[in-house]
């Protein structure tokens, strides 16, 4: 028995309420707080990360009540990988958060608290109830932070979101209640040894019990994106701040993660009772989001939207990986996982660098429907000479912007880099973590697969250039051509900007350090999808975990 | 008694989805609610309809599964928690835009 299990939900959910108790004018105290705790889960899941890569499954026993019974919290290599991504994206985004963006509402530090809580919680969870509330505790986070900054277009996405994962949730509640009537069971190794024997001894339940996976499945889609149920993504990402768009970049996985885990552990994998579901379904499901991502992303101008699409495209990618329900292919999708999650992370947080920002409310709805996507305070030279003929008509807009910064070089740069690593080109790691995935399809699948990621790839470069085009090489409104009296900029702002600079060089950072170390990861993550698909291992440490 | 059960929660499913189809936000949450209320009953019926079975201790093989009522407490809590957001959130839309419409808007006249 070892708590240190537990402190992956402990530190923060204690920090967040401990937050929420700090009275509004302690803000500092907060920030700090909300540093210490995002800091300390960097060690936590690397300590875990060490242990269970020797092979060990850690579980804890809430209460000491044995496994069927009792609720369990458990570690393997696959959960510690997790852990540990979740840990760096949200140091980066703290490092992201300037104290302008926590300002425009009251309770942003215990908000990402919470939400990260519910992402840990998530990936440590043993048992499927389990698993649902803490999806619940990181959505109510995600509704808040949604909103965060105001205005009637994040209201709008927000109250869509909502009803969306309402109804997602309840589904989710009939896909687990129908599993307990047919197993008597929710954890998750229990479940799966039941369902063995349910299928050895040709039960009447066992459609029953095919038809809950598969409305698993369908939910955990929802909360993928997959595709017909992935019409509100880029609406929702498109309206979150930046280093909240950056957090949410792993709340997608958490979906993929629920896919992987639930397939492995409870339906059996590819012996099991979802072969059909997932061989069929799931996979033209995945071909239909890599190709609706794409076709979104060539739609869409502002660089948040289109990496919104970008997430999309991965999205696709990755669940087509989990269909094919070979160990190859889950340790290919692992780590494309992980370098897709922080590229989109860098590229969320570099739009609050690149595109104008809408600092209040009216100002965020001005921009209409489409939110950022009119591309607010960088037009193309001939707005910008047209502002300069026709002077002050410019200013009113100009002042409810934040005006963009003049592109810097280096923001240049660690755009390039993200572009790259995000759609998939070598020499970064998405390339790596693409090829392996197309490596470890069967023929059969990959007449398929390769031309749809190769066709999405390039269009995603032509969308991403055009981004990259009109973000870069126009002339910024901000060198203010005869536009008079332009605000100047908030003493902070060259500080905030660097930590942005910062956090993105930081997420960028890593994406070279997986790049480099490719090798002895892709060694763990074979390690982490051999250890999913043996069951026996699960059974001896869950099931048996008698103190 | 099952049978009854049954269609019961079958017509509370189907009127919650049919209201959470509609444009108006407040037909949308009442469609939540009972859509909510649809899947409480389901989660207890799935631990198997008994009654008169002493709930905790007990003699023998007679007793009520507490699984089930203890997944529809936690539903409870977690779906009274979000539908109460829900309202919030619908109100405040109301306020912004003077209209009910879940997009914001009215739709456009023909």
């Amino acid at each position: 028995m070892n708590h240190a299990l537990l402190l992956p939900v402990l530190i923060p959910l204690v920090a967040a309420a401990a937050m929420v108790a700090l009275p509004a004018r302690a803000r500092p105290l907060q920030r700090a707080l909300h540093a210490l705790a995002t800091l300390a889960l960097l060690p936590v899941a690397a300590a875990l990360a060490r242990r269970a890569a020797s092979g060990e499954i850690a579980v804890y026993a809430l209460g000491n009540w044995p496994a069927p019974f009792g609720i369990v919290l458990q570690v393997d290599r696959l959960g510690a990988l997790m852990l540990v991504l979740t840990a760096v994206l949200a140091c980066c985004c703290m490092i992201a958060t300037t104290s302008s963006d926590a300002l425009r509402g009251r309770y942003f530090y215990p908000l990402f608290q919470f939400q990260l809580m519910g992402l840990n919680g998530a990936f440590v969870a043993g048992d499927l109830f389990n698993l649902f509330v803490f999806f619940e505790l990181l959505l109510i986070a995600s509704y808040a932070l949604l909103l965060h900054g105001g205005g009637r277009l994040r209201v709008r996405n927000g109250l869509h979101y909502l009803v969306l994962n309402l109804a997602g949730s309840s589904f989710f509640l009939i896909a687990l209640g129908v599993l307990y009537g047919v197993t008597g069971t929710l954890n998750m190794v229990d479940a799966g040894i039941r369902l063995a024997q349910l299928a050895a001894s040709r039960a009447d339940t066992l459609p029953l019990a095919s038809f809950a996976g598969a409305m698993l499945m369908l939910v955990f889609g929802l909360k993928a994106a997959l595709f017909p149920l992935s019409f509100w993504l880029p609406q929702a990402y498109r309206s979150a701040i930046g280093p909240v768009s950056a957090l949410f970049a792993i709340m997608t996985k958490v979906g993929v993660y629920a896919m992987l885990r639930c397939d492995a552990l409870v339906f059996g994998g590819a012996a099991g009772l979802l072969r059909g579901f997932m061989h069929d379904v799931a996979w033209w499901l995945a071909i239909a989001t890599i190709g609706f991502g794409a076709i979104g992303a060539l739609a869409v101008q502002s660089l948040k939207a289109t990496t919104g699409y970008v997430v999309l495209v991965s999205v696709g990618l990755l669940v087509a990986a989990v269909s094919m329900q070979s160990p190859a292919a889950w340790s290919a999708l692992l780590y494309y996982l992980v370098s897709t999650t922080l590229c989109t992370a860098a590229l969320f947080v570099l739009s609050d660098l690149l595109e104008a920002q809408p600092q209040t409310p009216e100002a965020a709805d001005e921009l209409g429907p489409r939110g950022a996507a009119a591309g607010g305070g960088t037009p193309s030279v001939s707005t910008a000479l047209a502002v300069a003929s026709a002077a002050p008509s410019g200013t009113p807009k100009a002042a409810a912007l934040a005006l963009a910064p003049p592109p810097s070089r280096a923001a240049a740069l660690l755009f390039l880099a993200a572009a790259i690593g995000a759609i998939g080109l070598p020499p970064l790691s998405g390339f790596i973590g693409k090829a392996l995935v197309l490596a470890a399809t069967p023929l059969a699948r990959a007449l398929v697969l390769w031309p749809v990621v190769l066709v999405a790839g390039l269009v995603l470069i032509v969308a991403m250039s055009r981004t990259g085009t009109r973000l870069l090489w126009t002339i910024p409104a901000s060198y203010g051509y005869g536009a008079p009296a332009l605000p100047s900029e908030p003493p902070a702002a060259s500080s905030a900007h660097l930590a942005k600079l910062a956090a993105c060089a930081l997420l960028l950072g890593c994406v070279v350090a997986i790049t480099l170390g490719a090798g002895p990861l892709t060694r763990y993550l074979e390690a982490s999808a051999a250890q999913l698909s043996e069951h026996g291992a699960y059974v001896d440490a869950v099931l048996r975990a008698r103190r | 008694m099952e049978a009854v059960y049954a269609v019961t929660v079958g017509v509370l499913c189907a009127c919650g989805l049919y209201l959470l189809l509609a444009a108006r936000t407040l037909q949308v949450i009442f469609g939540i609610m009972l859509f909510c209320y649809a899947v409480n009953l389901f989660l207890l019926g799935m631990g198997r309809l008994t009654t008169g079975r002493p709930p905790m201790a007990g003699a023998g093989a007679g007793l009520a599964d507490p699984v089930p009522q203890a997944l529809v407490l936690t539903a409870i809590v977690i779906g009274f928690a979000t539908t109460a957001f829900c309202v919030v959130l619908a109100l405040r839309s109301l306020a912004m835009n003077g209209t009910d419409h879940v997009n914001g808007k009215e739709k456009r006249a023909q």
